[in-house]
């Protein structure tokens, strides 16, 4: 496999870089600028403060780095590992490293955490501003040391020239003798490391963030105050969405806090209708501390018009998925290959299955909050966001305000697991802020967020395939119903159907039904559920919809190999080719195909999955299963589950679970294992515990002792496995270990008991009904 | 009006005496490591030591810690450098951070106890604090590190 430089992929290749003081005496700024030629020294364009420059870091005299990154930390140690791609360039002293997460100002970039995209996109970036940075400080230490450039060299922070002589970059820096503009030419000339010269990209460094959280230092938005601040608490309507206080003959709405009254410290409540739509209507109760506006907030009397959604369960939702998937005309293709209808049609044998996945809630375990409040015109919001890009102007137009005038700050966040996509929190903080002309921090109670959480939408998948004559599987039909979620937070991500005019389709919610399989005829039909669209609503949770579709597919395909009599890893390896459009040629999923052939291979060699399936003994198995995120960011995953069954309870008990990952090149190894050992985890636990329902449109689940995500006695050994490459793109690793436990839990139950769950999670009552059907 | 002695200092707290501890240190105090997660006492983000035990402080009133020795993750060691804290760096335990508090203030109060855990003793003292981020992994090495450490010691 060929691996690519970096020097070949430049997504700054448009932009000057500029070195010089921003503030005299402040230390140095190395900035991108958005304009792509400037003319004159950086430093009068900084002073000139007419263009809009993307601070990469700054170099203080003290010789302090400090990296500004929009990326957010939530736990994937996200800056650290920018701050490696940084460093390897600059050549740095790591010791001398801080992060600085700035407020969202777009000089600063994309404020956008989300899709396992941030070492992807941030790397190369990152990589250059350092070596233009090293480049100038060369040259201005070599000039101070009385040598010419082409004879010094830089080292952990220190210019150094012929027969030893030396000067900091912080020396430098103190003496303002770096003023440098380089062009978009000057850049892309600029030698960056091969990959086989690393020392610091690829290592496993200690993460930065860990000391604050050891020692409760570390600020979640939960734990900013500020002086005069009141709590809100919101009054819940009982339906997630739809509904609002009904209205008096007065026209007032039929609200009575008379015993919230009776609440030492509640101060008032306020109500008003979402302005954005992402909730319908809230009822805040203020007081002076959130036990206080927890009791008034429940003592408060509404009136609710409740709404279209009233009635809707999750059953109901279910069936209805059933009856779009059973409707040939329903939907429209989001894969398609070949003639699959007509191969279908014709393929002397055809195999069938169903497939079904719950709703599922975030639960993060900071729960939802927001400090906002107005000053001289500007409104101040802390809040944990993985999308200030969108929140800055929600807010801004929510509040009538100038989007630069909305400060977002930012903050460690206690948990994202994409729950923090959403803004719906800071909403109703920002409105109450401006009503009570206090600062006001509303938090969620965990009954809130479960019961006002954007969910895991509930799926119902339907898989046929076509054998010909010989065996082999001429055709795949997979079928998946889901409500989207672009469809209610991101219209932009849709994708038009290829085989239908006016149908749109949601990538986040069908990829991975795109696989990298080559059938000759293959279709994927997306299908939008209009009730669970309405009623939950749906968001994005961890891997999103490879969470779902790969579960039914890889499931499917054991059950394929298995009824014409191939072993499943050979059956998959067959069909795995870098041909056609299985080929690739893009730099993040380069090899296309052949790169999960051979992470299977791995996983089953590792595992010593050919020796050991099938024959384990009774009650006892093994389970394999790939997949590979999103087909335009793949990252190649294979999980092996080693389980046993107990036939008389239907417990199932996970031994082992082994995940491969070919990320590219891994940034920071450990931190590349931590998120796939957390991600491996994630999976298990929605394979067998986490699932919620719905009756009358509200959810029945209230807290963890009706909705149970993994405890520590649950975990089971995960051993894992990352192949890294050094100057292949860094794809991600937040996400795609998740995806891979479901089907190969599956897989497993199938090898120890002969029986097939296909509808999550494994509870042992649906095992013990499969082994007594 | 109730005095409360926490990480070795008397504080008198005008709160209502049915205020869980939790707020009182979250807001009163505005000591905020110890954190909020379920309200209900089921998954040990609010984890502080009560007498040396490991409490749940959204499940205890104002009125019930008033007096007791309460220690919370700021007062678990003076420089932070108990080896659960060191054990919980060198493993690289945190991702998000949120849980970890909770986990370190369970881990050190079982540690005290049962200087030598089992695994099933882990499994058993750290099921009621839930990390949503999934380190389970690294808790329980990071618990025998501090164990093989602090029995050196």
């Amino acid at each position: 496999m060929d691996t690519i430089e970096r020097t070949t992929e430049a997504p700054v290749n448009r932009r000057s870089f500029l070195i010089g003081s921003a503030v005299a005496g402040a230390g140095l700024t190395f900035s991108y600028s958005l304009l792509p030629a400037v003319t004159g020294s950086a430093s009068e364009a900084f002073a000139a403060n007419n263009w809009t420059p993307v601070p990469s870091f700054t170099i203080e005299p003290t010789g302090i780095i400090t990296l500004h990154t929009p990326k957010s930390e939530m736990g994937q140690h996200v800056g650290t590992a920018i701050a490696q791609s940084l460093m390897e360039e600059l050549e740095g002293d790591w010791k001398d490293l801080r992060i600085d997460y700035p407020d969202p100002a777009p000089k600063y970039g994309v404020f956008f955490t989300a899709g396992s995209l941030s070492v992807l996109t941030s790397f190369m970036g990152a990589a250059q501003a350092g070596v233009a940075g090293r480049m100038a400080l060369i040259e201005a230490g070599a000039k101070h040391l009385g040598q010419n450039a082409a004879d010094c060299h830089a080292s952990k922070g220190w210019v150094i020239g012929k027969g030893g002589k030396k000067v900091s970059y912080g020396q430098l820096v103190a003496m303002g003798k770096v003023d440098k503009v380089y062009s978009p030419d000057d850049l892309k000339k600029m030698p960056l490391k091969k990959a086989a010269q690393y020392t610091v990209v690829g290592k496993p460094l200690q993460a930065l963030d860990i000391p604050p959280k050891v020692v409760g230092r570390a600020n979640f938005g939960i734990d900013y105050f500020l002086p005069g601040m009141v709590y809100g608490k919101i009054a819940r309507p009982p339906v997630r969405i739809g509904a609002k206080p009904k209205k008096g003959a007065d026209g007032k709405e039929l609200i009575d806090d008379t015993e919230a009254k009776k609440v030492p410290g509640y101060q008032q409540f306020v109500s008003f209708a979402d302005p954005f739509g992402i909730n319908t209507h809230y009822v805040i109760a203020i007081a002076n501390s959130y036990p206080a506006a927890i009791k008034a907030a429940k003592a408060i009397k509404v009136e609710w018009d409740l709404g279209p959604n009233a009635t809707v369960s999750s059953d109901q939702i279910l069936q209805h998925a059933k009856d779009l998937v059973k409707d040939p005309n329903s939907g429209g293709a989001f894969w398609l290959i070949g003639d699959p209808k007509k191969a279908l049609a014709a393929a002397p044998t055809k195999i069938e299955a169903e497939f079904i996945t719950p709703l599922a809630s975030h639960q993060p375990i900071e729960p939802m909050n927001a400090l906002a409040y107005l000053e001289n015109g500007k409104l101040h919001i802390y809040s944990g966001s993985q999308l200030q890009i969108a929140h800055q102007p929600i807010m801004a137009g929510i509040m009538g305000m100038k989007p630069e005038n909305v400060l977002l700050h930012q903050v460690y966040i206690g948990g994202g697991f994409g729950r923090r996509l959403e803004a719906d929190a800071m909403v109703p903080a920002s409105l109450a802020a401006r009503a009570v002309g206090k600062p006001v921090k509303v938090i969620y109670t965990r009954d809130e967020e479960f019961r006002n959480d954007f969910y895991r939408t509930i799926t119902y998948q339907r898989l046929q395939a076509g054998i010909d004559g010989k065996g082999n599987l001429v055709a795949l039909q997979h079928d998946v119903c889901a409500a989207f979620s672009a469809v209610r937070a991101a219209p932009d991500l849709l994708k038009p159907s290829l085989d239908k005019k006016n149908v749109k389709l949601d990538s986040t919610s069908l990829d991975g039904s795109n696989s990298w399989y080559g059938v000759p005829n293959y279709l994927s039909r997306g299908i939008q559920n209009d009730i669970g669209q309405r009623a939950t609503p749906p968001g994005f949770l961890r891997s999103v919809s490879t969470g779902w579709t790969y579960f039914a597919l890889e499931s499917f395909l054991d059950e394929v190999a298995h009824k014409t009599g191939k072993d499943p890893v050979e059956f998959r390896l067959s069909m795995l080719k870098a041909v056609g459009p299985n080929k690739s040629e893009v730099p993040m999923a380069i090899g296309g195909a052949d790169r999960i052939a051979a992470v299977i291979r791995k996983a089953a060699q590792i595992t010593d999955f050919k020796k050991k399936h099938g024959r384990l003994g009774p009650g006892r198995g093994i389970g394999i299963a790939a997949t590979t995120h999103f087909r335009d960011t793949p990252t190649w995953t294979c999980g092996v589950v080693e389980l046993s069954v107990d036939k008389s309870s239907g417990q199932i008990l996970v031994h082992k679970i082994t995940t491969v990952m070919d990320l590219g090149q891994a940034v920071n190894m450990d931190g590349a294992r931590s998120q796939c050992e957390g991600g491996t985890l994630f999976g298990l636990s929605l394979a067998l515990y986490e699932k919620a329902t719905m009756h009358n449109g509200n959810l029945d689940q209230t807290n963890f002792d009706t909705y149970f995500p993994l405890r520590i006695s649950q975990a089971p050994e995960v051993d894992i496995h990352i192949i890294s490459t050094p100057g292949l793109p860094p794809v991600g690793v937040g996400e795609p270990a998740v995806t891979t436990v479901a089907p190969a839990v599956s897989n497993a139950v199938f090898d120890a008991v002969g029986v097939r769950p296909r509808d999550l999670p494994f509870s042992p009552d649906k095992i013990k009904a499969l082994l007594k059907a | 009006m109730r005095v409360l002695t926490i990480n070795g200092f008397s504080r008198v707290v005008d709160m209502p005496d049915d205020t869980p501890l939790l707020w009182v240190i979250r807001e009163h105090l505005q000591m905020t490591g110890t954190k909020f997660g379920c309200g209900a006492g089921l998954c040990g983000a609010c984890t502080v030591h009560m007498n040396g035990d490991a409490i749940r402080s959204c499940q205890t009133s104002l009125e019930e810690a008033a007096g007791q020795e309460i220690i919370t993750i700021e007062g678990l060691d003076p420089a932070g450098n108990h080896p659960v804290q060191r054990a919980w760096i060198a493993e690289q335990v945190p991702q998000c951070g949120y849980c970890q508090s909770g986990q370190i203030m369970q881990a050190s109060a079982l540690l005290q106890k049962n200087p030598n855990p089992s695994d099933a003793e882990i499994g058993k003292a750290m099921n009621g604090n839930l990390c949503r981020c999934m380190t389970y992994v690294r808790i329980k090495k990071a618990i025998k590190r501090a164990s093989a450490e602090m029995r050196k010691a």
